[in-house]
């Protein structure tokens, strides 16, 4: 099979099918959850460089315009940067606030949900949302959907690419290169309940040093994610590099798969009834199949045996 | 025998084609829709534990080889993650250490020792031999022409000022006293490790 590897039988959702996915192998499968303290970020980029090891990527070395952010954006070979942000509280402080942006890993993916080529996307059992490139059609439709701009579409072959949060090494009982590698354990993986557990105990510790808008960021607009984030700000998250406060699934994604699609199909399928039909009652239209002038004809015939 | 096609079957024929085609395009015939996970890549490999070359932390690392260490194979590192059982980094690494393969598989890596003459601007390649009898050498001649037995007060002493060593800080205390009885005993004062350079 074409791009077949694992014969991963626990996914839960996949990319432009009616067919049932396998799903059965679901149970004692837990969600898996990464959590990013961002109060805890020193900024080194080791998960970067982890995250590109890891991946067998190798971006091309960028230009320095002044800032700490390298590369300045998201790229088909880096699929995760962090944002460096300077911003001044109510008290007038500089606060430096660094942000790892990756997928989300949404519990309700608009890029799974707006794709047209099937099984390129798919979420598994334990909450990852992963590209199977190998069935992208780069189309694009994927960076439409996605409520936080994360997928890039590769110049060299035209196919999508993200974060897949390791799901190679989570399927053999490992954590994100990116969770490894950190040094100041700001970036945390565990089963989606102790994340939560921790998150809440670093945002109580946050409120206890003065941070009284301290919180967890998992939006509820897109059915939670499974990358979840501290904020020293949580009622502003759009200071963090341009964290949506509220992400939603686009609505022209909606109508795009939830009402144009069935409506195409049921068109061509009328044009293809009122076809039958129309042969059913006034049938084939006749024309002789034998050439006109005779002599040609019969010869046409001769040739024939 | 000759396939004989009219015009308007011609027509009919890619008429036929082209909705047939353009059906399976719009998911009318859709392939089975598989998912896969990229191929765990560690599987079989060669792990070494290592200390990385970087700072004076000296976080633990483990070295990804291809290969079995079988006679007709070169192994190969290709991948290096942190060591979690290391008590200095259990797991993590800074950029420079997660980035170590490209340092080691750099091409101004130096991977040989070079010499490079008095008075000459070249870098000359010699074998690990030649280098360490060279080394030694050096080393002999300098301490015989400066060893001092006795100093200013008139006490016997082991001194060998003019030679200093760097040694590693990310040693294990085998290495290390092992490393410390050696240098000491020559009478080398000058000793350091790159912790604090």
């Amino acid at each position: 099979m074409r791009g077949d590897q694992i014969n991963l039988q626990n996914i839960v959702a996949r990319s432009a099918t009616t067919e049932p996915s396998p799903q059965v192998r679901h149970g004692g499968v837990e969600e898996v959850t990464k959590l990013i303290d961002v109060s805890r970020c020193i900024g080194c980029k080791a998960c970067q460089v982890a995250c590109s090891e890891w991946n067998d990527l190798r971006d091309d070395v960028g230009e320095c315009v002044g800032v700490y952010d390298n590369p300045m954006d998201l790229t088909p070979e880096t699929w995760e940067v962090m944002r460096f942000n300077e911003y001044e509280d109510e008290q007038g402080n500089l606060e430096w606030l660094i942000r790892k942006d990756n997928c989300m890993h949404c519990e309700e993916p608009g890029c799974l949900e707006a794709c047209p080529a099937p099984g390129a996307i798919v979420k598994y059992a334990n909450g990852i949302v992963d590209f199977n490139s190998e069935h992208c059609i780069g189309c694009g439709y994927c960076v439409a959907g996605c409520p936080f701009d994360i997928p890039r579409i590769s110049k060299k072959d035209e196919k999508a690419y993200k974060c897949t949060l390791c799901s190679d090494r989570v399927f053999h009982g490992l954590e994100p290169a990116c969770v490894k590698s950190c040094p100041t354990g700001s970036i945390m993986f565990g089963t989606r309940e102790d994340m939560h557990e921790l998150a809440a105990a670093r945002t109580d510790f946050l409120k206890g040093r003065g941070y009284e808008k301290a919180g967890i960021y998992d939006p509820a607009g897109v059915g939670g994610t499974h990358v979840i984030y501290v904020l020293q700000h949580a009622d502003k998250p759009e200071i963090y590099g341009g964290l949506p406060e509220d992400p939603r699934i686009s609505p022209m994604v909606d109508a795009w798969k939830g009402v144009t699609k069935p409506l195409m199909s049921a068109a061509i399928g009328l044009a293809a009834l009122s076809g039958f039909f129309h042969y059913a009652t006034k049938g084939p239209k006749e024309e002789p199949e034998d050439d006109p002038d005779e002599e040609k004809a019969s010869e046409a015939r001769e040739e024939d045996k | 025998m000759t396939l004989r096609v009219s015009r308007r079957q011609f027509f009919k024929l890619g008429a036929a084609g082209m909705a047939s085609s353009s059906m399976a395009m719009m998911g009318f015939a859709p392939e089975p829709a598989v998912a896969s996970v990229r191929h765990f890549k560690l599987s079989g490999a060669k792990i070494t534990r290592n200390t990385c070359t970087y700072c004076s932390v000296g976080c633990g690392l483990l070295l990804y080889s291809r290969g079995d260490a079988s006679i007709n194979n070169i192994d190969d590192i290709y991948h290096v993650e942190g060591d979690p059982d290391h008590p200095v980094s259990r797991g993590s690494l800074c950029p420079k250490g997660a980035g170590v393969l490209d340092f080691i598989k750099s091409r101004s890596r130096l991977s040989h020792p070079l010499v490079r003459e008095p008075g000459s601007n070249e870098w000359k390649r010699i074998s690990w031999n030649e280098a360490l009898n060279r080394i030694a050498r050096h080393m002999k001649d300098d301490r015989d022409a400066n060893f001092v037995t006795q100093d200013e007060n008139g006490n016997t002493v082991n001194h060998w000022l003019t030679t200093g060593f760097l040694a590693a800080s990310a040693s294990s205390n085998e290495t290390a006293t092992l490393t410390h009885k050696v240098v000491r005993s020559l009478g080398m004062l000058a000793f350091d490790n790159q912790a604090r350079v």
